[in-house]
C-alpha cells in the first residue's frame, strides 16, 4: 500500500450560550458561578462604555487615535478570568476587557492612547505587558516570558492575543514554532474578528479555520464562539490544564467580530457591508449574556439601567482623572532611554540643542558672534 | 594569565558570568551541541546543561523576540545571531521592542540582553557573511553597540555587556577570531562600555577605528614612520568622544577607518563631532578610509573592498600633507 493516511484530524468548536439564548447545560453548568458572572458582565459593560466615551473624546479632539474593542470583549475577559493572576497576559490592543479584569487601571490604557508613555508603566504585579502595536511581535515576548518561568521551575504560563491579520506575520510562525519545539507553556489566542483594517480574513488565511494552524505545530487547538463568554472560559480551562500540566503550548481561535472601525482613524463603511455588521450585532457578547442572566432571574432591566448609569459615571471619572494627570516633564523624553544616560544624551537634555554650536556652549569662541 | 584568541576570551567570559549569575543563559542556532559555528560557545552546553545553553529553531526574529520576553521576566539572555548578515530579520524586534521597552514603559519593563553577532569581512566567507552593519544599530536610540578589536578587550567588554541593564549588540569581528592572541587574565575584570582606548600615542595625527580594522591601522601607522595616535573606539554607541576630542585637539588631524560603507557610516558621526568639538584645532579636513558605498563583494574581491594598511597609509599621508 504505497499511499497511506499520514494524518487525520478534527477541529472541535465550542459553543455553550448561542446567539439565540440556547444554553448547553452539559458543558456550561457550574462553569461560572452566578456571583462571578455578575462581575464579569459588569466588566464587559464598563469596557463597552469606555469604548463609547473614548470614541466621543477622540471626535472632540480630547484624545488621539483609539481602537475600539466593541464586540470582542468576551475573548480576553474569559481568558483573564480563567487564568491565574500571575499568569502573563500578553496583549495587542483589543484586550481591554481582560486587562480590566486583571486589575490594570483603565487609566493606563487610556493614557497610552492619549499619547502618554506612563500608561504603559504596567504595575508589575498585574503580570500584563503593555499594548503591542507592531502586530504579532508580542507573541514572541509571551514565549520568552513563559520560557523564563519554565527556566526557573515555576508553574506560570503566558497567554498571548493577536488578530487574524497577525497570523500572516513571520513572528506568528516563529512564536508558535519556538513554543511548540522548545516546550514552552504559552496559550496562543487568536481573536479572529474577520478584518485587519480593510483586508478580510480570507486574505490572511484561506484554510477553513485559523485554529488548524496550531495543528501544523503539533499543538492541540480549539475553535471557540468568541462572543460566548462560557465557551471562552470552557476552552481556556482546557488550554490552561494542558499547558500547565504538560508545559506545552495550546492554540485557540476565538471567533468574534470587530463591530467598530479598526480605529478612530478608520471608516469601515468604505469596505464592508452593513448587513454583515448588523448580523454580528445580533451576536453581541454583552446582549447575549444579559438575556441569559435575565432569563435565569439573576438580572433585570432595572439593574441593567442602573449598571449602565454607574459605568458611565465611572468612565467619566476615569476620563477626568486622565485629563488631570500632570503633563509629562520634558526631561522624560530622555530619561528612560537607558538606565544611565550617556554624556551626550545628558548634554542634549540639558542644552536642548543638537545643532553644532549650540550643543556644547564651551565650544563657542564668542557667544555673541553666533547669537 | 593565558595567551588566548578572541574566541577563547569570549568563551571564558561567558563561563565566568554563567557561573556567577544563573540568570545568564545562551540561545541561538547551533550554540549548543555544536558550540556555535565559530566554536565560541564550545563546551558550554555540556558544562551548564541544555536548559542554559539552548539550540533554538532557525529564526532570528524568534531568537531576539523570545530573548526580549526572557529579559522582561528578569533573566539575562545572551542570544547569538550566527552572522551579521542575518541580523536583518531581527531588526523589528531589536528596534521596535528591545530598544524602546524602557522608554515606552517608563522603566516598568527593561531588556537586559546581550546580542552576540560575528561581524565583518576578511575570512573568505560566502555572501551575506561579511558585512558591517554597526551604523544601523548605533542610529537606533536605546541600543548600545560594542565591537572589540582583540581578546583582552573582548573579555572585559563582554562582561560589562552581560551586566548592563540595557540591550547591547556585541559585534565580534570574525577576521580576528583566531588571527591574534593576547594575554587574557583568568581573573575577572571589566572594561566599561562607552570608553575608548588609546592604542598608541602620537602627536602628528589621530587615527580612529574599531573592530578588526584596528589591526590594519596599526600596520599602516608602523609603515608611516610618523608620530601617530591610534584610538580604538571599542564602543560605537555611546561613543567616547572625549578621548577622540582630546587626541584631535592635540594632533589637529584625523583619519577615521572602518569596514562599513562610507555614506552614513559611523565615521560620518565621528567626523561631524570632531568638527563640532575641535574645529579651531584642525589643520586638515577629517579623512575617512572606509568600505565603498557598494554591496560587499564576494570573497574573490573582498580585499579590494576592505580598507587595508596600504589604503589607510595613503589616507594618513594625504591628511598629513594637507
Amino acid at each position: 500500500m504505497p499511499i497511506t493516511n499520514a494524518l487525520t484530524t478534527t477541529i472541535e468548536r465550542v459553543s455553550i450560550l448561542d446567539e439565540h439564548g440556547n444554553f448547553d447545560e452539559k458543558l456550561g453548568k457550574g462553569l461560572i458561578p452566578d456571583a462571578d458572572l455578575l462581575k464579569l458582565y459588569e466588566t464587559m459593560v464598563t469596557c463597552r462604555m469606555m469604548d463609547e466615551v473614548a470614541f466621543k473624546l477622540q471626535r472632540s479632539g480630547r484624545m488621539g487615535t483609539y481602537p475600539q474593542n466593541m464586540g470582542q470583549e468576551a475573548n480576553s475577559l474569559g481568558a483573564a478570568y480563567a487564568l491565574n493572576k500571575d499568569d502573563w497576559l500578553v496583549t495587542c490592543y483589543r484586550e481591554n476587557c481582560g486587562l480590566m479584569w486583571r486589575g490594570v487601571p483603565i487609566d493606563s490604557i487610556l493614557l497610552h492612547w492619549m499619547g502618554d508613555e506612563r500608561g504603559n508603566a504596567m504595575p508589575r504585579p498585574h503580570h500584563a505587558t503593555p499594548i503591542a502595536v507592531p502586530i504579532g511581535t508580542q507573541m514572541l515576548h509571551a514565549t520568552g516570558l513563559a520560557w523564563a518561568a519554565k527556566y526557573r521551575g515555576q508553574k506560570q504560563i503566558a497567554c498571548t492575543f493577536f488578530g487574524d491579520g497577525a497570523t500572516s506575520e513571520g513572528d506568528f510562525h516563529e512564536a508558535c514554532n519556538f513554543a511548540a519545539n522548545l516546550d514552552i507553556p504559552v496559550i496562543f489566542f487568536c481573536q479572529n474578528n474577520f478584518w485587519a483594517i480593510s483586508v478580510p480574513g480570507r486574505i490572511q488565511c484561506s484554510a477553513p479555520t485559523v485554529a488548524q494552524r496550531g495543528i501544523a505545530y503539533g499543538m492541540p487547538c480549539l475553535q471557540l464562539d468568541g462572543n460566548d463568554l462560557f465557551a471562552v472560559v470552557y476552552g481556556m480551562r482546557k488550554a490552561i490544564e494542558h499547558t500547565r500540566t504538560t508545559g506545552k503550548p495550546f492554540f485557540i481561535e476565538g471567533v468574534t467580530y470587530r463591530l467598530g472601525d479598526h480605529t478612530t482613524a478608520d471608516d469601515a463603511r468604505r469596505y464592508r457591508d452593513q448587513a454583515e455588521v448588523d448580523a454580528w450585532k445580533g451576536r453581541d457578547p454583552i446582549t447575549r449574556l444579559r438575556n441569559y442572566m435575565i432569563k435565569k432571574g439573576i438580572w433585570s432591566d432595572a439593574k441593567d439601567a442602573a449598571l449602565r448609569e454607574a459605568a458611565e459615571a465611572s468612565c467619566m471619572a476615569t476620563i477626568e482623572r486622565c485629563e488631570q494627570v500632570e503633563h509629562p516633564v520634558r526631561n522624560d523624553v530622555f530619561n528612560y532611554t537607558f538606565a544611565d544616560l550617556p554624556t551626550d544624551l545628558l548634554t542634549q537634555r540639558e542644552t536642548g540643542h543638537t545643532h553644532s554650536l549650540g550643543q556644547d556652549p564651551s565650544q563657542l569662541p564668542s557667544a555673541s558672534s553666533v547669537r | 594569565m593565558a595567551n588566548l584568541t578572541l574566541v577563547q576570551a569570549i568563551n571564558l567570559a561567558l563561563i565566568q558570568e554563567m557561573e556567577k549569575d544563573d540568570r545568564v543563559m545562551l540561545l541561538g542556532e547551533d550554540v549548543g551541541a555544536n558550540g556555535g559555528v565559530f566554536r565560541v560557545t564550545e563546551g558550554l552546553q555540556k558544562r551548564f546543561g541544555a536548559n542554559r545553553v539552548v539550540d533554538t529553531p532557525l529564526a532570528e526574529s524568534g531568537i531576539i523576540g523570545a530573548s526580549i520576553g526572557l529579559a522582561m521576566a528578569g533573566l539575562r539572555p545572551v542570544p547569538e545571531i550566527q552572522f551579521e548578515g542575518f541580523l536583518g530579520p531581527a531588526y523589528d524586534q531589536l528596534c521596535s521592542h528591545a530598544a524602546r521597552m524602557r522608554t515606552r514603559t517608563r522603566g516598568a519593563f527593561t531588556v537586559p540582553m546581550t546580542v552576540r553577532v560575528p561581524v565583518g569581512g576578511g575570512i573568505h566567507a560566502p555572501e551575506l557573511h561579511s558585512d558591517s552593519p554597526e551604523a544601523f544599530y548605533a542610529h537606533q536610540p536605546g541600543l548600545k553597540v560594542v565591537m572589540p578589536s582583540g581578546p583582552y578587550d573582548a573579555k572585559g567588554l563582554l562582561i560589562s555587556a552581560l551586566r548592563d541593564p540595557d540591550p547591547v549588540i556585541f559585534f565580534e569581528p570574525k577576521r580576528i577570531y583566531r588571527a591574534i592572541r593576547e594575554e587574557v587574565p583568568e581573573d575577572e575584570y571589566t572594561i566599561p562600555i562607552g570608553k575608548a582606548r588609546v592604542v598608541c600615542e602620537g602627536t602628528d595625527l589621530t587615527v580612529v577605528s574599531w573592530g578588526a580594522s584596528v589591526i590594519q591601522c596599526m600596520q599602516a601607522i608602523e609603515a608611516c614612520g610618523r608620530s601617530i595616535e591610534l584610538i580604538d573606539l571599542r564602543t560605537i554607541y555611546p561613543m567616547d568622544m572625549e578621548t577622540v576630542e582630546q587626541s584631535v585637539s592635540k594632533t589637529g588631524r584625523c583619519v577615521i577607518v572602518h569596514e562599513a560603507p562610507r555614506t552614513c557610516g559611523v565615521g560620518s558621526e565621528v567626523a561631524t563631532q570632531i568638527m563640532e568639538k575641535c574645529f579651531l584645532h584642525l589643520e586638515a579636513p577629517v579623512q575617512r578610509v572606509t568600505g565603498f558605498d557598494t554591496i560587499m563583494p564576494y570573497y574573490k574581491l573582498e580585499l579590494e573592498y576592505l580598507p587595508d594598511a596600504a589604503r589607510i597609509q595613503r589616507g594618513i599621508e594625504d591628511c598629513l600633507a594637507y
